[in-house]
């Protein structure tokens, strides 16, 4: 299957090696993988900091840049900005524009219920926790809901990490707790956020995990940084890097 | 609500100060959300029953004159004097009022939000009334000459200690008794005075009910029922909100009610009050229907879902922000996710600015609210109608601008991340300017060597993409 690489704007700058884990591991799995450099940010800061006139100039770029194309992101939230918040910001949609935020995939969802692959032949043997990120799991539903009553089904995530050889999945006891970072809200409320940061950190500790990972970035950019400035706690690693590990 | 500007950077701050408390309070709340799960475990189709409720809600709002007029009737036919107080002035002076022309000097309270936002108890201490609040949390917080920190459990913030110490000072317990049990007794033997010395009992309402005119008023303390049944005189006071159509509509409520506020299966006392008693010649009962900026929100069709809360608590107990700011960060009667929702409506998009940014938008709010009032997607479209009036600081405005107008040039945004990544050694020690709350309290991670666009352009789009004979994967 051909499919359009979608990078959040600071994984492209900061954290290219989750991206690059995204192209591998799409590779392995048999797709084609284009990506165009004419793509910068799907406008999510913006968004939600209230600024919908801003935003709606990067979506409107965004939406004509992958017109009609299945597109893959490693990073729930970028991609429920495009299929869930498009439609928040007083923009006119073309058909194609609703084909196209219907078709942008978040990577562990796309590689399980799309392509229908959960082995990826990874091996990744330490011990390591999950940290769902709240846009992917309550606005994607990418996982059982610890609020809701819904009928237990797995996530992606935990599917994927299930076949990963040597890997132990631990799940904290907190199943779904935001981990504080919340966008611009981690600077403007920075002593809470790094509050909410390191409570969520001493719960991904649970069970001895050595690693904590999750499939977005921004959450575990946020995390690791508390991680290394307090000394203790699991690394952070994006679930793309532990299935592109062999 | 209250009258002063919310400071919610500036006052969460203040509590975060105090980490050991901080740690404490997260974990009293979260063990009402634990408690919360496993009472919506045993409800077969709890998420029916909150699609349920919800559908009564809209209906409700979408027939609030009808039902407003039906209600009224049939209250009055039960023998409810009925008052309508437009705005929160109206309701304090009905209320003097009544008392006064029955000669009251004593009144007892229970629970009510609705009078705490309209600010009774201080008005009626002010005109010579003495308003005792009969609700353990809410006498506690009365003491302190604090308002409550949360809708359900008002003395939350408190450890017993300091309850301990309050209550050597008021009601003469003995000096550093912190014991759960024998404070409690000692305040239930105070108020049992205060009861039986009042000469009118004031309640909240939680449920009005239009078909029959009857009110539906949920304690766990059994204090409003003791207030009406002691006293000639009996003051309802409801948001013109509380209503619904039928009794059967009331037992959905009571079913998802307690539930999520506490864990409970239901309040313990769930009284249903049609009128005066009519066992008691002379028995009074009045009701205060108040709007109070109500209205703004039923004409906000964006908004107006909010009005439906039932005031259960449960997006305060679930919110990881409430849960390490407190309530009084919100500088609102009601604090929390709902709180930050009502207050732009109810105060003004001016003073309320701060609290639809006091969120990481988790959405775990949404997933408990029982009668599914969409919470962060409200949070959210306040946020736009903030940015849109002009309250959102020209600072974050302006760098919104002008990171959409960069990020509109690939080459620019680019050039960007180039000259970041060249700084980035000097930037570990510290960000400048509006992004050095990032650093204060993380290292920012390693700077890679070059961006994801450099890579493929240099190698990625080079590696190849899978033959036929890899796809055989899966």
């Amino acid at each position: 299957m051909d499919v359009h690489l979608f990078v959040p704007c600071y994984l492209d700058q900061v954290h290219p090696e989750v991206a690059m884990a995204t192209v591998t591991v799409l590779r392995r799995a048999g797709c084609t993988v284009h990506y165009s450099d004419q793509q910068t940010c799907c406008g999510q800061p913006m968004a939600n900091t209230g600024c919908a006139d801003d935003a709606a100039v990067l979506a409107r770029r965004h939406l004509d840049l992958f017109a009609g194309k299945t597109t893959v992101c490693p990073s729930g939230s970028c991609t429920s900005m495009v299929s869930h918040h498009y439609h928040d910001l007083g923009l006119r949609l073309s058909a194609t524009d609703e084909k196209t935020m219907h078709r942008t995939f978040e990577l562990s969802d796309f590689l399980v219920n799309v392509l229908g692959v959960t082995d990826l032949k990874a091996r990744f043997p330490h011990k390591v926790s999950l940290h769902q990120s709240c846009h992917g799991l309550r606005e994607l539903g990418l996982g059982v809901m610890s609020e809701r009553r819904d009928p237990p089904k797995l996530g992606p995530a935990e599917v994927l990490l299930a076949q990963v050889e040597g890997l132990t999945l631990v799940m904290p006891e907190r199943r779904d707790e935001c981990c504080g970072f919340g966008g611009t809200f981690a600077v403007a409320e920075a002593d809470l956020s790094a509050r909410m940061g390191h409570d969520r950190c001493d719960q991904l500790s649970q069970g001895d995990a050595e690693y904590m990972t999750g499939n977005d970035q921004s959450c575990l950019m946020h995390l690791d940084g508390i991680r290394k400035r307090r000394g203790k706690g699991p690394k952070a690693i994006h679930l793309a890097e532990i299935l592109a590990c062999q | 609500m209250t009258a002063r500007v919310p400071q919610f950077h500036v006052d969460s701050e203040k509590f975060l100060a105090d980490q050991e408390r901080v740690g404490w309070h997260d974990g009293a709340l979260w063990h009402l959300r634990y408690k919360r799960d496993l009472a919506t475990q045993v409800v077969p189709d709890w998420e029916k029953l909150r699609d349920q409720a919800a559908a009564i809600k809209a209906h409700v709002l979408d027939h609030i004159p009808t039902l407003l007029s039906q209600f009224i009737t049939n209250a009055e036919a039960a023998g409810w004097v009925v008052h309508l107080a437009p705005e929160a002035d109206d309701l304090k002076r009905i209320v003097l009022d009544l008392l006064q022309k029955n000669g009251v000097t004593k009144a007892v309270k229970s629970k009510s939000m609705l009078t705490e936002e309209c600010g009774l108890n201080h008005h009626l201490e002010a005109n010579g009334v003495e308003v005792v609040d009969t609700d353990l949390g809410e006498r506690i917080v009365q003491l302190r000459h604090e308002p409550p920190s949360h809708i359900v459990v008002p003395a939350i913030h408190l450890k017993r200690g300091e309850i301990g110490e309050l209550f050597h000072e008021h009601l003469g317990t003995a000096k550093g008794e912190d014991d759960p049990i024998r404070l409690t007794r000692a305040a239930r033997a105070d108020l049992r005075k205060r009861f039986i010395g009042a000469q009118a009992g004031l309640t909240g309402v939680n449920f009005a009910v239009a078909d029959s005119g009857a009110i539906v008023i949920c304690t766990n303390e059994g204090n409003a029922d003791l207030g009406t049944a002691l006293q000639p005189l009996h003051i309802a006071c409801m948001g013109v909100e509380k209503l619904i159509p039928t009794a059967a509509d009331a037992g959905v409520f009571l079913r998802l009610l307690a539930r999520s506020a506490t864990g409970q299966p239901i309040t313990t006392y769930s009284t249903h009050i049609r009128g005066p008693d009519p066992t008691r010649p002379g028995h009074q009962a009045h009701l205060v229907i108040v709007d109070a900026g109500r209205r703004r929100l039923f004409a906000d069709d964006e908004h107006r879902r909010a009005l439906s809360c039932i005031r259960c608590g449960a997006c305060l107990n679930t919110c990881p922000v409430y849960r390490r700011a407190s309530g009084h960060a919100y500088g609102t009667t009601v604090p929390g996710p709902i709180g930050a929702v009502l207050a732009p409506a109810m105060i003004g998009t001016a003073k309320a600015k701060e609290l639809p940014f006091a969120s990481t938008l988790c959405g775990s709010c949404t997933n408990v609210c029982p009668v599914k009032i969409d919470l962060h997607d409200q949070l959210l479209s306040w946020r736009r109608r903030l940015a849109r009036e002009g309250h959102v600081p020209f600072s974050k405005r302006f760098a919104m601008k002008i990171g959409a107008q960069a990020l509109s040039y690939p080459w620019l945004f680019s050039l960007g991340g180039k000259i970041a990544r060249t700084f980035w050694g000097l930037a570990r020690k510290g960000i400048p300017g509006p992004h050095a709350g990032w650093t204060k309290h993380r290292d920012l991670p390693p700077a890679p060597k070059q961006s994801f666009r450099g890579w493929w352009k240099s190698d990625g789009q080079n590696q190849g993409n899978p033959t036929n004979k890899d796809q055989d994967h899966g």
